[in-house]
């Protein structure tokens, strides 16, 4: 009995990001309940950038896919859109795992921060550009400001509570 | 130098080709048929309108589900200010209320006589029909403030349906399913309807901003704008009603030209809407 709850609390450990991933989609963490006007951030970039360095055997690409697909459909974005995005994402984290040898937090928050202003960019661009939809540039910037700067909480939290041990 | 970019290019290769363990696609064809999507998405391909259809029903049922325990912390969030804030609110109603009494008579005499008037000038849209909702997800996104009711097509829901709560407007129908429907709000950066700022009789365009606010635009009188000023659907175009009220205008946030309206409902509060349908009648 205590073999089999350890291994279902194992299974479903492994599976934590996946189900995380999931959640953030379709409930979107806004917190606009809050009334604070100018706080919005992408959990799922986070997450997605955080397990895809850290732990790639915890997110699978197509999942990332299908996540994608059903966070343009709760956003009403345009469908193919976010998971475009995420799997850029995913590349970028599969490159710096790739490049680097000796991990640092700080070199992970620098690129993470540079891959969601640039892949922000290019969403406002394909959204604005080729299907007409006006976003406002205060929000885009806000989203961009607090997503970075909550990488470094997520991430240390992270690394806490699932351990930092078998990273890369 | 070029052994440098020979590197670039392994990592590069290894990042974005290479399947990893358990993975069954590389992430560059993944990448590629997102982007598949996304190209005949915007070109309106029938088989990704029937994916996106197919999604739309697990996903806004999902939500729904996954919500429950970020609702259930809002509401009781809710809650302890609506507790905190109770004194003060009754003591405001309950002057709010001997105003409002008095003023209820007149407007029963003034609302009759405006019927009558519209129908001489066959300009009277009657209510047609009414339907309750249920909303299924209020998850604002930076492309589109708009909430997700549990009532579709199945349930006679069409295009461009006029969407209020209680009274007052919050937006119309952009998305019919077969059991769920879009609803755009005000607040959103792509609404704009046609409005009527009274006391002053003025014309507009109310626009969402993205905000909790609108914004009146292309009106060239803004400067006589008061601070009681209320905003309602002019019904120009046909599509809403005239009269439904909208918002007011906060003097306080007329700083620039644009007057700023403040809605009279608020649009994350909201748990049951009505969508009407209107048709015209014409005078007997």
């Amino acid at each position: 009995m205590k073999l089999k709850n350890k291994e279902l609390k194992k299974k479903l450990l492994r599976q934590l990001p996946l189900i995380l991933l999931f959640i953030s989609v379709l409930n979107n963490f806004d917190f606009n309940y809050l009334g604070l006007k100018y706080f919005s951030f992408n959990f799922s970039y986070i997450l997605i950038f955080y397990f895809s360095l850290k732990r790639s055997y915890s997110l699978g690409y197509i999942y990332i896919f299908i996540a994608g697909l059903f966070n343009d459909v709760v956003n009403g974005s345009p469908i193919g859109m976010s998971s475009l995005m995420y799997l850029f994402l995913c590349g970028v984290a599969a490159y710096l795992r790739v490049i680097t040898l000796r991990t640092s937090l700080f070199k992970d928050w620098i690129a993470f921060m540079s891959a969601i202003l640039v892949l922000n960019s290019l969403s406002f661009i394909i959204v604005n550009l080729f299907f007409g939809f006006e976003i406002s540039f205060i929000n885009q910037i806000v989203n961009i400001f607090f997503t970075s700067l909550l990488y470094l909480l997520f991430s240390s939290f992270f690394n806490f509570f699932i351990g930092n041990s078998n990273v890369r | 130098m070029e052994t440098s970019r020979d590197d670039f290019v392994i990592a590069i290769r290894s990042a974005f080709l290479k399947k990893q363990n358990q993975q069954r696609f590389s992430l560059f064809g993944l990448i590629v048929f997102s982007s598949l999507i996304l190209i005949l998405g915007g070109f309106n391909f029938k088989p990704i309108n029937y994916l996106k259809l197919a999604i739309k029903e697990i996903a806004y049922r999902s939500t729904f589900i996954v919500s429950v325990p970020e609702n259930f912390i809002k509401e009781k969030y809710q809650t302890t200010q609506e507790h905190i804030n109770l004194y003060n609110v009754n003591e405001r109603n309950e002057s709010e209320l001997k105003d409002l009494k008095a003023k209820d008579l007149l407007n029963n005499f003034l609302l009759l006589e405006n019927q009558r008037l519209k129908l001489i000038v066959e300009d009277y849209l009657v209510e047609n029909d009414k339907i309750y909702a249920k909303v299924l997800s209020d998850k604002s996104s930076p492309y589109l403030k708009s909430i997700i009711i549990n009532k579709g097509s199945k349930h006679g829901i069409n295009l461009g349906a006029v969407v209020k709560d209680k009274e007052y407007l919050i937006g119309k129908i952009v998305e019919v399913n077969y059991t769920t429907s879009r609803v755009l709000l005000l607040s959103d950066i792509n609404s704009k309807i046609p409005v009527l700022i009274e006391p002053q009789g003025l014309l507009s365009i109310l626009s969402g901003t993205g905000e909790k606010e609108g914004i009146i635009q292309y009106s060239k009188v803004e400067n006589i704008i008061e601070d009681t000023s209320i905003v309602y659907t002019s019904g120009v175009g046909g599509l809403f009603k005239a009269g439904i009220p909208v918002g007011k205008i906060n003097k306080n946030n007329t700083a620039n030209l644009n007057g700023k309206v403040d809605f009279f409902s608020d649009f994350s509060q909201l748990k049951f809407i009505e969508v009407l349908f209107f048709e015209k009648r014409a005078s007997e």
